[in-house]
């Protein structure tokens, strides 16, 4: 036949090409691929282990509404934030889940621009993940406004007061910067999913699973003009979610960067902040990613070759985390500056240095043992060090707000911060939460991207007649 | 007359490659109302249709430009005309303050109209569609390919399009009810 069906990239290479080791285990057709990602919805019988993991998130998010209708109902003093520490757990916090989301949109934006066919398996979740964590992060700032059910006032609307947001103040571009983020979030999954919602509607035994399938499926039903505006789309918001990504944790580090307190007032914060995001993003696919493919056999889908690249993104992401490290403290130093050559040593031997040096060797230290192939190829290694890294990126968050608030300019304004129990239980509540809407939608949604793993198959390439 | 309660002829096909061919072959043959069904994105199928480019892309771009204008018009009216407040001396048009939230409305904008548009020029949400009428079609989001010639095609002919569609090799042509 023509020239015009010579497939511009040969999918095959992406499988067995360079001597790699696969992004599909071999043997996979259109069927198997299908039929094994759709059972875990539709057919297979969800473990006990489902059940026991969704009933002790759910105790959790209790945990989370109990303290939310407390805080409501005795105000932010159950907190232990107070001045001069007025951003304390509830910002670390925030900071933290927002920095999770970023390695979803890292996997299913910039990959997919890259051309990087191996993020295809882990896509769907690690987006999944986003949304949940943003929702998770919105939590925080909402409920520290005190007032949570007035928060629309952040908006800009025409009103009665006749007042409008301050648009020179970073807390406003944050609210713009979230709310994109979640909305451009939620949009590109969706749309991802809706012909895997078709695949499930049309697999469906169930009347009510075909209408709920049928219905969020909107008709889907795979027409070539179809998939031509619809991998149009997919593309323009991939490439509309690249920039919003970079943007989002810039944004958040405005918060402090814009401000004058030692410590905050700084420009490596916002390459540095997004580093760390992606960082302990990554970390936290494979936290879930380890137990999420031995539990439901998806050895085949998430090969070693994922984790291996993981391993390897979190790697180079720490090795720009600890540059930002060592540029805070030179330039610290270097500025001259009494109060922001203070802050290192206040870090270093101060009354919080346990959490710094923990900080150091979570971050820096630890992961330096990824250069080791047996250790990347290890799934109980990679686990322990993707925990490690989770924890020393919320310790770095505290480091960064509490540290530097503690102890600014005159001494006679410092101060100590404690979490109270309503400080902890707030943030194990949110990790409640957010494991809770993980485990439904491991159960009610396919987990993995059925039609692209299609399109990653030998046998999707057309050939010539 | 049959064609008048058939919505067209559907051939089916078991991989990729057979359903672009017999794409191509039907638009040599001058059928053009046709559309192809395939569980995952085939570029070539889009061309073998000979169908044009998308305006989705415009429409996108118009987006981010009313979200782009209108963000920072919003900013500039609220800051300066509506609401206008001394901010530790800096002028009421300071512009790169404005410039964050007028990047997240384009981007915003940008990408609900992406998705908006998307969706209706592929007309959808359609719950009800004829080629869902046929109980193998199902297969369509699976592991099967389909061409449909559809009987409003003025070169359509129920038995002379059967005939050609039957030289295609498929796996079986079968009638669409609409």
């Amino acid at each position: 036949m023509s020239d015009s069906l010579q497939p511009i990239e040969d999918p095959n290479r992406a499988i067995v090409g360079a001597g790699r080791p696969p992004v599909i285990a071999p043997g996979h057709t259109f069927g198997t691929v299908t039929d094994k990602i759709s059972a875990i919805v539709l057919t297979r019988k969800t473990p006990i282990g489902w059940y026991a993991g969704f009933g002790t998130a759910l105790l959790f998010t209790g945990l989370l509404l109990v303290s939310l209708t407390y805080l409501v109902t005795k105000g932010i003093g159950i907190w232990g934030n107070n001045i001069p520490v007025g951003w304390a757990f509830d910002i670390t916090n925030f900071v933290w889940w927002i920095g999770i989301g970023h390695a979803g949109t890292l996997i299913s934006a910039i990959l997919l621009l890259l051309k990087q066919t191996w993020r295809t398996s882990i896509n769907r979740f690690a987006e999944a993940m986003t949304l949940f964590a943003v929702s998770c992060a919105g939590i925080f700032p909402l409920f520290h406004t005190g007032r949570p059910w007035l928060a629309y006032w952040l908006f800009p609307y025409p009103n009665t007061m006749n007042i409008w947001p301050q648009f020179r103040s970073p807390l406003i571009w944050d609210v713009f910067a979230v709310s994109t983020y979640a909305t451009v979030s939620l949009l590109f999954w969706f749309v991802g999913l809706i012909p895997d919602l078709a695949t499930l509607r049309d697999r469906s035994q169930s009347p009510v699973g075909r209408f709920i399938y049928g219905m969020l499926a909107m008709g889907w039903r795979g027409s070539a003009h179809h998939w031509h505006r619809y991998e149009t789309a997919y593309l323009l918001l991939a490439g509309l979610a690249t920039p919003l990504v970079v943007s989002v944790h810039t944004v958040v580090s405005f918060d402090f960067a814009v401000g004058i307190v030692p410590g905050w007032h700084t420009t490596i914060f916002p390459p540095y902040f997004v580093a760390g995001a992606i960082y302990s993003g990554f970390a936290m696919v494979l936290t879930l990613a380890i137990p999420i493919r031995a539990v439901y056999n998806l050895e085949d889908f998430i090969t070693m070759r994922h984790l291996q690249n993981m391993a390897k993104v979190m790697l180079v992401t720490g090795l720009i985390v600890a540059y930002g490290y060592m540029t805070e403290a030179f330039i610290s130093w270097y500025s001259g500056d009494k109060y922001e050559g203070f802050v290192p040593m206040n870090r270093l031997f101060g009354p919080y240095a346990v959490y710094y040096w923990a900080l150091i060797l979570c971050n820096v230290v630890i992961p330096q043992l990824l250069w080791f192939k047996k250790i990347r190829t290890s799934v109980p290694s990679l686990f322990i060090i993707s925990l490690i890294v989770n924890v020393g990126m919320w310790l770095e968050r505290f480091v960064i707000i509490v540290l530097s608030l503690h102890r600014d300019f005159l001494p006679s304004s410092w101060g100590m911060y404690a979490p109270t129990f309503w400080d902890w239980s707030t943030f194990l509540g949110t990790i409640g939460l957010f494991l809770s809407l993980l485990f439904l939608f491991l159960r009610f949604l396919p987990m993995i991207s059925i039609f692209e793993m299609r399109t990653i198959l030998p046998e999707a390439k057309v050939g010539d007649e | 007359m049959k064609s008048s309660v058939t919505y067209g002829l559907m051939a089916e096909f078991e991989d990729p490659t057979a359903l672009v061919t017999a794409t191509e072959r039907a638009h040599h043959e001058g059928y053009r109302c046709m559309d192809a069904y395939s569980p995952f994105p085939i570029e070539e199928l889009h061309e073998a249709l000979g169908s044009r480019h998308t305006r989705l892309p415009l429409i996108v771009l118009i987006g981010g430009l009313v979200g782009c204008i209108g963000g920072y018009a919003l900013e500039y009216w609220s800051s300066v005309i509506a609401y206008p407040l001394n901010i530790g001396g800096k002028p009421l048009h300071s512009w790169p303050a404005f410039i964050p939230v007028t990047f997240e409305c384009t981007i915003l904008a940008a990408a609900l109209s992406c998705v908006l548009g998307m969706l209706a020029l592929n007309g959808l949400p359609m719950p009800y569609h004829p080629v869902f009428n046929l109980p193998r079609f199902a297969l369509a989001s699976r592991n099967r390919f389909f061409l449909c010639i559809e009987s409003k095609d003025p070169k359509f002919d129920i038995e002379a399009t059967r005939r050609f569609l039957e030289t295609l090799n498929p796996r079986e042509v079968s009638t669409v009810a609409d």
